[in-house]
């Protein structure tokens, strides 16, 4: 009870505490000190919590009251960018109608409601407090040393630095009572801060651009809001409940709560970027890199998958449970595709976050127990490599002055280190050993014994195409080119620390995958099932492993065996001898520039957002439509 | 003691298979050659041919463009010999399919590692004919599941009918997709053993002496390990069906040398839209059908 309370109010302290102190060196230091206490805060919870789940209840007026107020508190701060200081009323209105239905819930309908359990502190939220925490944190730390490069690299950008990590700190102090809470009322609270926040996040540089895309982030988020409030006032009203566990309680009775599970799925849409609400998150890259890896890989997104797996065991065969399969499987297979044909290497992440949480609601709206247990597994390695990813992008980008992947080849021998981390990340995300691919391995089981073959072709053809993109960036990182110099130098030190911390966090839970699985994903699955199974047989799991050690080996070998005679390579005509000139016809040098391959006519951006909009939009159209008709008729 | 016994026999096979499976595919590569000739209306070269041009090239000098390139390869040979192990050790199909992956990740990636044009347009290739071929791949194995309600190769070879009455469709798209990954016309776009039609040496172009030898070496086992896949289709319980397994991945393999005498190369587009075709048809609905069955 003591550590849940002490993990939001730390890093809400800090944020206020970094807002007021304006003085660069104190802040630096006040965002180590409170990262560390932040990540030392979700260990010791995780320590105390884990395989002891616990309900707890808070006492008294206070609690609900405080949340009512922050509620209007962030209405308002809503109602003054949008109707005062950016003139965009409608998105107001979107606000206004969600506040409205909460203050009628709570003063009408809703007073009288008793809860039991306000917080729910189970194995998935500890796992969630841990990927927040400890890699929140760490994006925290990076940020001192990137902002500051920020900074230098764009003076035209005001220097809102305060701001910036006030915003990261209430970020995750929302995160956190995001997850551990069971009281929906104060989950929608939580919702609402961190809707506010990554608009506040994505805007910060003010370009016309960021501004745009910031309010693209937030209508989209108030949508969601509005379906999450419709929701808790739909059960409250009928069920006299507002509790999570209730609601799951009562679908598993057989209850008709299959609109509410939908109104609920659709606001995680909305917040895990499912197509075709995936504009936002693209949309999010003219931040800083921070707030993407922020946004991406641990918070933002991650919540919105949390609550649909959290609604898992009500999914499955039904109209809800359908919705949500399909647009996960459109999102995982158009979005993969469009990460084809994208040379950015900022959207290349964003549409494979999309994609990879396309397939993460794509099991959770299976349902089976199997299917619970991936959702969480995907949900903890994609944390961990994306945020690798986006980290090391940032710092290529600072480097290399470009984020364009046509600008990473020569990586390897510019910037040995920070390729070694990026590649460990590419690696998480989609090759053997590493724990996404054993993860989709479940999905697969999963989604054949669930017997949908449409779904199991989007998968088969998903994970072709996401090989695809990945290893043309894998290719462009490895290509040799001569470098005159090494580059790392300009690196931050905060910034290896993160970078190294986050490699050796991804090959940990690769090699600890069997224990990860034992202590942290399979009891909680159990007992929301009441069963317990092997979704991956143990031996595999062994010799997944095993083989990941074999992967982290390797390296070491590198040069070994015969001594080899150094040549040039083949080019268009005489080699110069340094391998990135030719003399060509006439006696001319030619410079060799390699371009990748990027498919424009067959996965181009539009064509994909085109398909993947119009088929989701459709299933979400058609369930609705069908429960609407079904509800009516009782 | 029964599990043990059963485990021990698994490892001999495993083993069996790192020795025999060079052998058995240098040899399936000299007929190749042979029957191709024959086809062409030349002699061809002797039946041991593939063993004289390794054991040729592991003894030359080491050359090579950078020092990352035979790591690359190391790999693509380690991860294609694993993948063959843990098939024949009775693994689970998919983490066979996984472990092959790896290996031809580390193929592209050694080509594309070179930084020369040549060896880049063959990697991309390469990746595509990858990109191409995986759902099938995926299919193949999710197949059996459905089918026999196990990845574990061990009981598919059990089962009480000949797999390939339920699964035809699944069969057409694997035969289909071996074209591309046993390196045949027309789909050997990455890299080919015909002149006339290659880019330089595609994806080989900066490879050379030891390492080519390596990478003739992983070819041998892949193959030998697809056409475990083949066997998988038509041997059930009965003792004699290995027979009939082992006649039909003869006949696949000759039908693929026919094919590639018959057909020139075509664009990566064709490949890639034909061979996602075939899965989404054939794939599809035997696949569908499967489900239905359960």
């Amino acid at each position: 009870m003591f550590l849940p309370g002490l993990l939001i109010v730390v890093p809400l302290l800090a944020a206020l505490l970094v807002f007021c102190i304006r003085s660069g060196g104190a802040r630096n230091f006040i965002t180590i000190i409170a990262a560390v206490a932040t990540m030392a805060l979700s260990v010791a919870t995780a320590a105390t919590y884990l395989g002891q789940p616990c309900f707890v209840s808070l006492p008294g007026e206070l609690p609900s009251t405080v949340i009512m107020a922050v509620d209007i508190i962030v209405a308002l701060a809503i109602f003054y960018y949008t109707m005062v200081k950016f003139k965009r009323c409608w998105i107001g209105l979107l606000e206004l109608l969600q506040l409205a239905m909460i203050l009628w819930f709570e003063h009408g309908a809703g007073h009288g409601i008793k809860v039991a359990a306000d917080l729910a502190i189970d194995n998935f939220a500890v796992i969630m407090v841990l990927i927040a925490g400890i890699i929140g944190s760490l994006i925290a730390i990076f940020s001192n040393g990137y902002m500051e490069e920020f900074q230098k690299e764009h003076p035209e950008v005001e220097d809102r630095r305060p701001f910036f990590f006030f915003v990261i700190f209430l970020f995750l102090s929302a995160m956190f009572g995001l997850v551990l809470s069971n009281n929906l009322l104060f989950m929608y609270t939580f919702w609402e801060i961190t809707s506010f926040s990554s608009f506040l996040l994505i805007g910060y540089t003010q370009t016309e651009e960021a501004i745009n895309n910031s309010f693209k982030a937030l209508w989209m988020n108030l949508l969601g809001g509005v379906a999450f409030a419709a929701a808790i006032v739909w059960l409250g009203v009928q069920y006299q409940t507002v509790e999570l566990s209730a609601l799951l309680k009562l679908g598993q009775g057989a209850k008709p709560v299959e609109m509410i599970v939908a109104l609920l799925v659709f606001c995680g849409f909305t917040k895990a970027a499912m197509m075709p609400f995936s504009g936002w998150l693209l949309g999010a890259m003219v931040a800083p890199t921070p707030t993407s890896a922020l946004l991406h890989s641990s918070t933002m997104v991650k919540a919105g998958v949390f609550l649909i797996i959290k609604l898992c065991p009500l999914l499955g065969v039904n109209h809800a449970g359908m919705m949500t399969m399909f647009v996960g499987g459109i999102t995982f297979f158009f979005a993969s595709c469009a990460a084809i044909s994208q040379s950015d290497g900022k959207r290349v992440l964003a549409y494979s976050t999309i994609s990879n949480l396309g397939l993460i609601v794509l099991c959770a709206g299976i349902g089976s127990y199997a299917a619970a247990w991936t959702a969480v597994m995907l949900v903890i390695f994609h944390a961990i490599s994306k945020s690798l990813m986006f980290l090391s992008v940032g710092t290529a980008e600072q480097q290399l002055e470009s984020r364009n992947i046509e600008s990473f080849d020569g990586m390897f021998c510019a910037l040995p280190n920070l390729a070694r981390c990026m590649i460990i990340g590419i690696c998480g995300m989609f090759l053997a050993p590493f724990g996404m691919l054993i993860s989709k391995w479940a999905a697969m089981k999963s989604v054949a014994d669930a017997g949908n073959p449409v779904l199991l072709l989007m998968l088969a053809f998903g994970s072709a195409t996401t090989l695809f993109y990945w290893t043309k960036w894998l290719g462009k990182i490895a290509a040799y080119v001569p470098a005159e110099k090494s580059r790392e130098p300009g690196i931050h030190g905060v910034q290896w620390l993160a970078l190294k911390a986050l490699s050796i966090l991804t090959i940990l839970a690769c090699v600890a995958f069997p224990l990860l699985s034992q202590h942290g994903v399979t009891p909680y699955v159990s007992a929301i099932y009441n069963t317990t199974a092997d979704v991956i047989s143990r031996s595999n799991l062994l010799i997944m492993s095993v083989m990941a050690v074999l992967i982290v080996l390797l390296p070491l070998g590198f040069s070994a065996g015969q001594k080899q005679k150094m040549v040039v390579t083949n080019l268009a005509g005489e080699n110069t001898g340094d391998n990135l000139s030719y003399r060509g016809v006439a006696g001319k040098t030619v410079q060799v520039s390699l371009r990748n391959w990027y498919l424009e006519d067959w996965f181009g951006e539009a064509k994909m957002q085109r398909y993947g909009f119009g088929l989701s939009l459709l299933c979400m159209i058609l369930a609705f439509a069908m429960m609407g008709g079904g509800v009516f008729h009782v | 003691m029964c599990d043990m016994a059963v485990n021990i026999g698994n490892i001999v096979l495993g083993i069996a298979y790192l020795v025999l499976a060079p052998l058995i595919g240098g040899l399936l590569a000299g007929i190749d050659r042979k029957i191709s000739a024959r086809m062409q209306r030349r002699v061809g070269p002797p039946i041991m041919q593939p063993f004289y041009d390794v054991f040729k090239l592991w003894d030359k000098q080491p050359v090579a463009v950078n020092k990352a390139q035979r790591f690359y390869i190391r790999g693509f040979l380690l991860f294609a010999v694993l993948s063959g192990f843990f098939f024949f050790a009775h693994g689970d199909l998919l983490l066979v399919i996984f472990t092959l992956t790896i290996a031809s990740v580390c193929f592209v990636i050694a080509a594309y590692a070179s930084n020369s044009p040549y060896s880049q347009v063959g990697a991309e290739r390469e990746l595509a004919q990858t990109m191409a071929y995986e759902p099938m791949m995926l299919l193949v194995a999710l197949g059996f599941y459905l089918h026999c309600g196990t990845f574990d190769a061990k009981e598919i070879v059990q089962s009480s009918a000949m797999n390939f009455i339920y699964m035809p469709g699944i069969f057409i798209g694997l035969c289909y997709i071996l074209l591309i990954k046993f390196r045949k016309s027309p789909f050997d776009l990455s890299m080919s053993h015909e002149v006339h039609q290659e880019l330089i040496q595609g994806a080989l172009t900066e490879i050379s002496g030891p390492t080519l030898a390596m990478i003739e070496l992983a070819h041998w086992y892949e193959n030998v390990l697809l056409l475990g896949f083949v066997y998988l289709f038509f041997t059930w319980s009965p003792v004699w069906s290995p027979v009939v397994g082992l006649a039909m991945c003869a006949f696949t393999y000759f039908s693929d040398i026919v094919v590639d005498n018959c057909c020139s190369r075509v664009k990566w587009e064709h490949m890639l839209s034909s061979a996602w075709v075939v899965t989404l048809v054939a794939g599809f609905a035997n696949v569908a059908f499967l489900m239905y069955m359960r």
